[in-house]
């Protein structure tokens, strides 16, 4: 196991590099440049080239980047072109708000998809089952936009009984209560929006497991119907549902960019969002180099869970 | 007995007029086509139909108790413990992401009184009885890295760790190869004579039925064409199908060029089951009468039924 790993980390190095090549290319594409965002039209051409040269976006873009690689090796992502703050600060700000949210909202998701996704392909065809696939589907297709803003709407502004936005209330005392009362709404429509999508990937993946052979044999040794389903069942309709709760994982650092857009949540993805507006190239390629590694530890993360869940699974 | 499911269209019968006694000690063939009623049969006495299937009339009697009408929790107590079941897949009949161990103490230890240390030195004893070698080791091995033959020979261990009164046994050999399927039966023989059991052996070879069973019942389309004891059935089979069945076994002696012969035709599908006789359809002899009028199962000798207008 541990050579796999080993292996695998060293893979991820040149992949880890293309990713960033493409990522300054795109990032650079971009029409606009930083100077354009944040300078006033009137400001003389002089100035503005000055300050061009100052950021070094006049260097050739092969330079520029390895500039941005060089600080990477040194450990840094350089300074933000709007706050000239080191992105590592910037991004560690904001890391904080992102992890509550997602993590919270990813947890519930988990405890609610998988029974109520069980459930459902073991009551096959009755009204139960019905229902929540009726409410999964909704659920699924509902725009988070369109969900948050109905939320907003009903709970903040007509009942007037949560904030429409931020983590914490201004002026007001920082407790523990406050902070839930701004949590409720964006992980209601973050929870809704993973278990609309999950309970179907949960269901199916369990209807397929019900029907297979060793499940006769496990109720012919006379075993109760809750273990046939909670053991033997489960532990087999597992292993595919990992993959599809794997895939939320990057979203856990990475943010919901609409969902902290709408609350005003003070995370990642408010940020990725004020960086591609701004062209702030080094927040974005820090952003970039964060989520793309998310992305790889992850992959190489459930391979490992598949290891551990799956005995047929081996690696050579 | 008979067994129906319900599908989109209305109720369909797989099973009707199903009616055989089994003692102790006893080896009852079941044979036919598939799609025969042989596997609901037994899923039957199981209880094991899943929610579409049930049993529709008829009783079934085992020790005294009529199990079509025991609750879940009584009959969970037989399931596994009296009456213990084989199945035809050993290669998808264990899960998969369990140990063999796991899978086997389970059952030792849902109805036998043992602790964990009891239960693991019975289960090596088990693998040992069913001629596992190693069983130590065997025991915390997956059922991926066991060949078809040994999976059943798990499946057998699982199915007599707890003495069961009746074992029924379906196909237990149709997916293993023939010199594996010869171990397996002459296991199954050897077991039979340590336990007194009574054995249920479906199967559609023939051979099998000629080397192991004591009475054997033919099943065509749902319901028992023809009973016998093994003897009179291979000597003088009375029902047409039955002949054909014997006439297709493929044979080494006359093997210049003959075709193996065939029943014409194929099992009517149980939602548009013919009038009358249902084998009339493909049967030589067929009148009439076969076609419009039902025979009854009939007795022509002791221990020699046979459900056809010829007798």
């Amino acid at each position: 196991m541990l050579p796999y790993i080993v292996r695998r980390l060293l893979i991820a190095i040149p992949v880890l590099i293309g990713i960033t090549i493409l990522n300054f290319c795109i990032v650079n594409l971009a029409p606009g440049n930083p100077v354009d965002m944040f300078i006033d039209p009137n400001t003389p051409q002089q100035l503005v080239e000055a300050k061009k040269e100052m950021l070094g976006l006049n260097d050739p873009l092969i330079i520029q980047y390895f500039k941005w690689l060089w600080q990477l090796l040194q450990g840094g992502f350089g300074y933000s072109f709007s706050s000239f703050a080191p992105v590592t600060h910037i991004i560690g700000e904001r890391i904080g708000p992102t992890l509550m949210l997602t993590s919270i909202s990813l947890t519930l998701g988990l405890l609610i998809a998988i029974p109520i996704g069980i459930l459902s392909a073991v009551k096959q065809n009755t009204r139960f089952d019905y229902i929540i696939t009726g409410l999964s589907f909704i659920w699924t297709s509902m725009p988070q936009f369109f969900l948050g803003l109905g939320l907003i709407y009903l709970f903040a502004l007509h009942f007037k009984i949560l904030p429409t936005g931020g983590m914490l209330t201004i002026g007001g005392d920082d407790n523990f209560a406050d902070r839930i009362k701004h949590l409720i709404l964006p992980v209601s429509v973050l929870t809704i929006a993973i278990i609309g999508k999950k309970i179907r990937y949960v269901r199916a993946s369990m209807l397929d497991v019900l029907k297979q052979d060793y499940l006769r044999t496990a109720r012919a040794k006379g075993l109760h119907a809750f273990i046939v389903t909670n053991k033997h069942a489960l532990r087999n309709a597992l292993i595919p549902i990992i993959t599809v709760f794997g895939m939320e994982i990057p979203l856990l650092l990475g943010g919901s960019i609409i969902i902290e857009q709408i609350f005003q949540w003070p995370g990642i993805g408010q940020l990725t969002m004020q960086s591609i507006l701004s062209r702030d190239y080094p927040t974005l390629m820090g952003l970039n180099f964060i989520a793309a590694i998310i992305v790889l530890a992850t992959n190489l993360f459930m391979d490992i869970l598949y290891f551990v869940a799956d005995p047929r699974v081996k690696y050579n | 007995m008979q067994t129906v499911f319900r599908a989109d269209q209305g109720d369909v019968t797989a099973v009707d007029e199903v009616s055989f006694q089994i003692k102790l000690g006893e080896t009852i063939g079941i044979v036919g086509e598939s799609g025969c009623g042989k596997s609901v049969t037994s899923l039957s006495i199981m209880r094991l139909l899943g929610k579409e299937g049930r049993i529709q009339q008829g009783e079934i009697w085992f020790n005294g108790a009529n199990l079509t009408e025991l609750s879940e929790a009584d009959l969970r107590k037989l399931r596994g413990k009296e009456i213990a079941m084989i199945f035809q897949e050993p290669m998808t009949s264990l899960n998969p992401v369990f140990t063999i161990g796991n899978q086997l103490i389970e059952t030792i230890r849902l109805h036998m009184k043992l602790n964990r240390k009891e239960s693991k030195a019975y289960a090596i004893q088990m693998l040992t009885k069913v001629g596992i070698s190693r069983p130590e080791a065997i025991l915390k091995e997956y059922p991926h890295t066991l060949s078809g033959g040994m999976r059943q020979r798990v499946m057998i261990a699982i199915a007599l760790a707890c003495k069961p009164k009746l074992l029924i046994a379906d196909e237990p050999t149709t997916a293993l190869d023939v010199t594996v399927q010869a171990q397996i039966l002459r296991l199954m023989k050897q077991l039979r004579e340590e336990s007194g059991a009574a054995i249920m052996l479906i199967t559609h070879d023939l051979g099998i039925v000629a080397e192991m069973a004591d009475k054997v019942i033919v099943m065509y389309a749902g319901q028992i064409v023809e009973e016998a004891d093994v003897f009179s059935i291979f000597e003088k089979p009375l029902h047409p199908y039955t002949q054909g069945l014997l006439q297709s076994i493929p044979g080494t002696e006359n093997n210049d060029n003959n075709r193996l012969f065939g029943i014409p035709g194929s099992v009517p599908s149980i939602q548009r089951m013919p009038q009358g006789c249902r084998f009339h359809s493909r049967c030589e002899y067929a009148t009439e009468k076969c076609i419009h009028e039902q025979p009854t199962l009939k007795t022509i000798k002791p221990n020699h039924q046979v459900k056809c207008w010829l007798y």
